[in-house]
């Protein structure tokens, strides 16, 4: 059974570029462009990993994080943060609101692809 | 009554007193004595056997002006006050602690001045003490059943013996401590006590006068009137008498101030200015309270007693007439209490003045320098005490010499004119610097040739050679010279005539001599300090100028002498510690000097003190003008005190403001760094993006369409971020006012015509109908590209978040009276309520961190901002705007 991912990012040109290379390793692709509907597609969908970025409308990713802890069956997903900020204190606050890892854009997709595949075997 | 009775009722009553002087002595808490009632009754002491008899008296004969004694005090009270204030508070910077000291120290601590003024006090007193003694004695006599008993010797005499008693009172009451400046509780307390007495028998006797040996104030104004006196006694008499009147009640204003008694009680006994306050009326009102009755009583003596009793003792005969001699006891009682009040108050002031001023300066005081404190104490105490009985003896002794020729009335006025010599000096140094002591001597010195001419000559010679023409016909047969009608004016009174030209002449020649000659700079040193005393209440030290060398050691020895060593050493370390001195110190500087003075003076006088500094220190003269720099300096360093305090005040302002501004910067900066974040972080999406297509790409078998795909995205990202680049320059340029604005007149339709062609193309395609209806000619005042910037920018949001199809964009011109307002409304997805105060925030994201704005409003309307305020226009989202977003910017209009 293959893997299912969601992208959470507001900027299209990101996210198609995730999204072809994740689809090339057999992952099941979700794409939501802000956080409500990142929680929305979570909760029916259970992906194993999210890719969360933090700057977006409505609802930012660190929000989104902590709805999505307080979700019972989502509570052991994966959750990467992909984001541009990159102070050390805000990689610090990411990893402290219990996010696995936090990738800082601009990223390498080999890399990221190489830590969700480490992440869930 | 028996005389033994009599005695033994006089002797219990001043064991009584004993008993109170002692035990308030003992009450240390001082709440007894220390409240302004006993203050106002102490001051009473004023009214003396003199008052309690001789108003009577006076009253019988001459009618209404015995009223002038204490109308003097009343009228003047409100200004007692107010030179009381002055008085009081100098003196207790100085510790002053008698008329003598005050008087001495104002001009420079002169010690020939101050035994001057002690002497003067001496013949003004001592008379007056006598004529209390005669009015016990004559009392004493009426009221003891054996009528015109009379002594044959001083033996026999009770006089002498009671007042043996009242020296014994006041040398174990009035000498407890070798500081004269402090108060003597106890002897107040029983003065206070003697002033309730002596003014409750008297308003009984006047109650029974009036009402029980007459029916009413109405029944004896109707017998007495019917007496053919009566007119002459109801009457305020002619000119001359309005003259006799004015200078009885400027002698008793005088007197007030002057007399040694009154000064004790009004400023060495007074331990609370405030205590002022009350005396302004109820001192004014004791006084209304004893006069009350005088005139009945003398209406009713004249009517109930042969005119061959002496009048001054009507209060007591009227009782004594009808049998009453309980009443009369009673009355008897209240005259012996102010006549004791009178003579222990007197005494101790006096012997504070011989002892402090006569004696010590001028024989004891080597002996003092070299006795131990013990010995030195007992001897300043054994020197008053002697004091005390010396002038209570003389005192006797006069009385027994001259009185029986004197009413009690002349011997109380002529003190009063004795006194007044002291008038001008006292009053004149309070307010004039230029007064110097050697005027003050000589005012004193002729003042009291011309009374002791004019008055005490008349008497003296009536009393040795009764016979003598002098009195007559003048000196040398010249009628100007004739004692009581001085330069022939006739209309006056023996009292007046004296008062008139002894204050007269004491006057000019104080006032000239000072303007003749100035005083030297110790003189003018205290002149300054007492005439505004207030200048140097808070430097007292320090406004004392001396100039010379002495050591501390020396006078730590010599204040030992006097006030042993532990209040010696108690004294210099308060002293050190208030100057922030080193205990180490070895020279002494003017401080300490004046400061040990001051401690002293409280003991020995500040005549002495002065000797004694002097002896232990080498004083060098001081010229004129330093005296007046030093005291400059002094004035000046409370100036600078206080323009220092107003100083720090601005400082500290001005660091307030410098804090906020800090603040503001460090907002400012925060703002920075956040704007850097929200830029880097723009330039790293795009970034972000170019970097995962170009990474993608890598994957050969990617399909074309899909590779074109990726290959065009990351054309556009390198498009925004190029115009990103351009935006942040643009706005740090226009933020930081570094673009020059290149501002001409232009008809703004033409702008706008511009800008809207500019995006027709756009809109067109998005299917929006762009509306704009031309004004006449607009002329506004702007950099036509940069407005250009602006309207294109807007126009293009609107665009941006227009759907087409309905989709309408339309420009709205509005004249007003400076500007001109351009409106860009449209009917699309408006801007939420939250974001209205943020669009145009280009540190929007500070606000909310991680949020992003809606997408387009990026840079663009803060840019917006800049353009219009560097126009000195605004902008703003109209709020009001439901349909869409509504955005209005002003420029200026041309003139």
């Amino acid at each position: 059974m293959s893997k299912k991912i969601l992208i959470v990012d507001d900027e299209p040109n990101i996210v198609m570029s995730l999204e072809y290379a994740f689809k090339k390793k057999d992952f099941q692709v979700f794409i939501a462009r802000d956080g409500t509907e990142a929680l929305e597609i979570a909760r029916a969908e259970l992906p194993h990993v999210i890719l969360l970025d933090i700057m977006m409308p409505k609802m930012d990713g660190y929000e989104t994080l902590k709805q999505i802890r307080k979700n019972e069956e989502l509570k052991r997903t994966k959750v990467i943060f992909i984001s541009a900020k990159s102070k050390p204190a805000d990689v610090e606050k990411g990893l402290g609101l219990g996010a696995d890892s936090y990738v800082t854009k601009p990223f390498s997709i080999k890399k990221v692809i190489t830590d969700v595949e480490k992440m869930i075997a | 009554m028996s005389n033994y009775v009599l005695i033994l009722i006089i002797v219990a009553y001043l064991a009584f007193l004993f008993f109170l002087a002692y035990w308030a002595e003992r009450k240390h808490s001082g709440k007894l004595v220390n409240n302004p009632y006993v203050y106002v009754l102490s001051l009473a002491v004023y009214c003396t056997a003199w008052t309690y008899y001789g108003s009577v008296g006076i009253a019988s004969r001459s009618g209404i002006s015995f009223l002038t004694i204490y109308l003097g005090p009343v009228i003047a009270l409100p200004l007692w006050i107010v030179l009381m204030r002055k008085i009081i508070r100098i003196s207790k910077q100085h510790k002053i602690s008698s008329i003598a000291d005050f008087i001495s120290l104002r001009y420079g601590n002169n010690r020939p001045l101050g035994a001057l003024v002690t002497l003067t006090c001496l013949l003004a007193i001592i008379p007056y003490i006598a004529l209390q003694l005669k009015a016990v004695s004559e009392t004493f006599a009426l009221v003891s059943s054996e009528n015109g008993y009379a002594a044959t010797g001083i033996l026999d005499d009770s006089t002498f013996y009671i007042a043996l008693l009242i020296a014994v009172f006041v040398a174990f009451f009035g000498t407890r401590s070798t500081d004269a400046s402090q108060g003597k509780r106890g002897i107040m307390a029983t003065v206070a006590l003697e002033s309730v007495l002596k003014l409750f028998f008297f308003l009984v006797i006047g109650i029974f006068v009036v009402y029980f040996l007459f029916d009413g104030t109405s029944d004896i104004h109707q017998k007495a009137s019917a007496m053919e006196s009566f007119k002459q006694l109801s009457s305020f008499g002619g000119l001359e008498n309005g003259f006799n009147w004015m200078f009885t009640i400027l002698l008793s204003f005088f007197a007030i101030f002057l007399l040694p008694r009154q000064f004790h009680v009004a400023v060495v006994e007074n331990h609370n200015v405030n205590h002022l306050k009350k005396a302004i009326w109820m001192f004014p009102l004791y006084l209304l309270l004893f006069n009350i009755f005088v005139i009945f009583i003398a209406w009713a003596g004249n009517l109930r007693l042969p005119e061959t009793v002496n009048h001054d003792y009507y209060s007591l005969l009227l009782p004594l007439q009808t049998g009453n001699t309980t009443l009369a006891l009673l009355v008897f009682m209240g005259g012996f209490s102010a006549v004791i009040s009178m003579i222990v108050v007197s005494t101790l002031a006096l012997s504070t003045m011989v002892s402090n001023n006569v004696i010590i300066p001028y024989g004891f005081i080597k002996k003092l320098v070299e006795g131990n404190p013990e010995e030195n104490a007992k001897s300043i105490k054994g020197i008053r005490r002697i004091a005390i009985l010396l002038l209570i003896t003389v005192a006797y002794f006069f009385y027994v010499q001259f009185s029986t020729q004197l009413s009690l009335y002349s011997i109380g006025l002529i003190s009063f004119v004795v006194i007044a010599q002291l008038a001008p000096s006292f009053f004149l140094g309070l307010f004039w610097r230029r007064g110097t002591a050697k005027a003050a001597k000589m005012g004193i010195g002729i003042g009291i040739l011309i009374v002791v001419y004019t008055l005490l000559l008349p008497i003296i010679v009536n009393v040795v050679t009764p016979a003598s023409d002098f009195l007559e016909e003048g000196l040398l047969g010249q009628s100007w010279l004739k004692p009581s009608q001085l330069f022939g004016l006739e209309y006056l009174t023996p009292e007046s005539n004296a008062f008139l030209w002894s204050v007269s002449f004491n006057t000019l020649s104080f006032v000239g001599l000072s303007l003749w000659a100035k005083g030297n700079y110790r003189e003018r040193n205290y002149a300054e300090m007492f005439v505004h005393h207030e200048n140097y209440e808070n430097l007292q030290e320090g406004a004392f100028v001396w100039k010379g060398e002495a050591y501390v050691a020396d006078i730590r020895r010599l204040l030992n002498r006097f006030l042993g060593e532990q209040r010696t050493q108690r004294a210099l370390s308060l002293f050190n510690k208030k100057y922030n001195i080193s205990e180490k110190e070895e020279k002494a500087d003017s401080r300490l000097i004046n400061f040990s003075e001051k401690l002293l003076t409280g003991s020995i006088g500040s005549a002495s003190a002065k000797i004694l500094l002097a002896s232990v220190s080498k004083e060098k003269p001081i010229s004129l003008v330093e005296v007046l720099h030093i005291l400059e300096e002094s004035k000046e360093t409370k100036a600078n005190n206080r323009l220092l305090m107003e100083k720090s005040e601005e400082l500290s302002q001005m660091a307030t403001k410098l804090q906020s501004a800090n603040e503001e910067l460090r907002q400012q900066d925060r703002l920075k760094d956040e704007f850097l974040d929200t830029v880097a972080h723009e330039l790293k999406t795009p970034i972000t993006s170019i970097k995962a297509a170009s990474e993608v790409l890598e994957d050969e078998n990617m399909p074309i369409a899909l590779r074109q795909q990726f290959l065009e995205n990351i054309g556009k990202d390198t498009d925004r971020l190029a115009k990103l680049i351009h935006n942040i320059l643009d706005l740090e340029k226009l933020s930081s006012n570094r673009t020059e604005l290149n501002i001409q007149t232009r008809n703004i339709n033409g702008t706008i015509k511009r800008a809207v062609n500019g995006i027709e193309q756009i809109a067109t395609k998005k299917g929006i109908q762009v509306e704009f209806r031309e004004s006449e000619y607009l002329g506004g005042r702007y950099d036509e590209d940069r407005i250009l910037q602006v309207l294109t920018n807007l126009l293009s949001n609107s665009l941006k978040f227009t759907e087409g199809k309905n989709g309408k964009v339309k420009i709205v011109l509005e004249e007003k009276k400076k500007e001109i307002a351009i409106a860009v409304e449209d009917n699309g997805r408006g801007i939420p309520q939250e974001d209205h105060n943020y669009i145009f925030e280009k540190f929007y994201q500070s606000k909310n961190q991680n949020t992003k704005k809606p997408q387009g409003s990026g840079f663009g309307l803060a840019i917006c901002k800049s353009i219009v305020e560097s126009h000195n226009g605004t902008i703003w989202a109209d709020r009001k705007f439901k349909k869409g977003a509504r955005l209005v910017f002003t420029i200026p209009k041309a003139k």
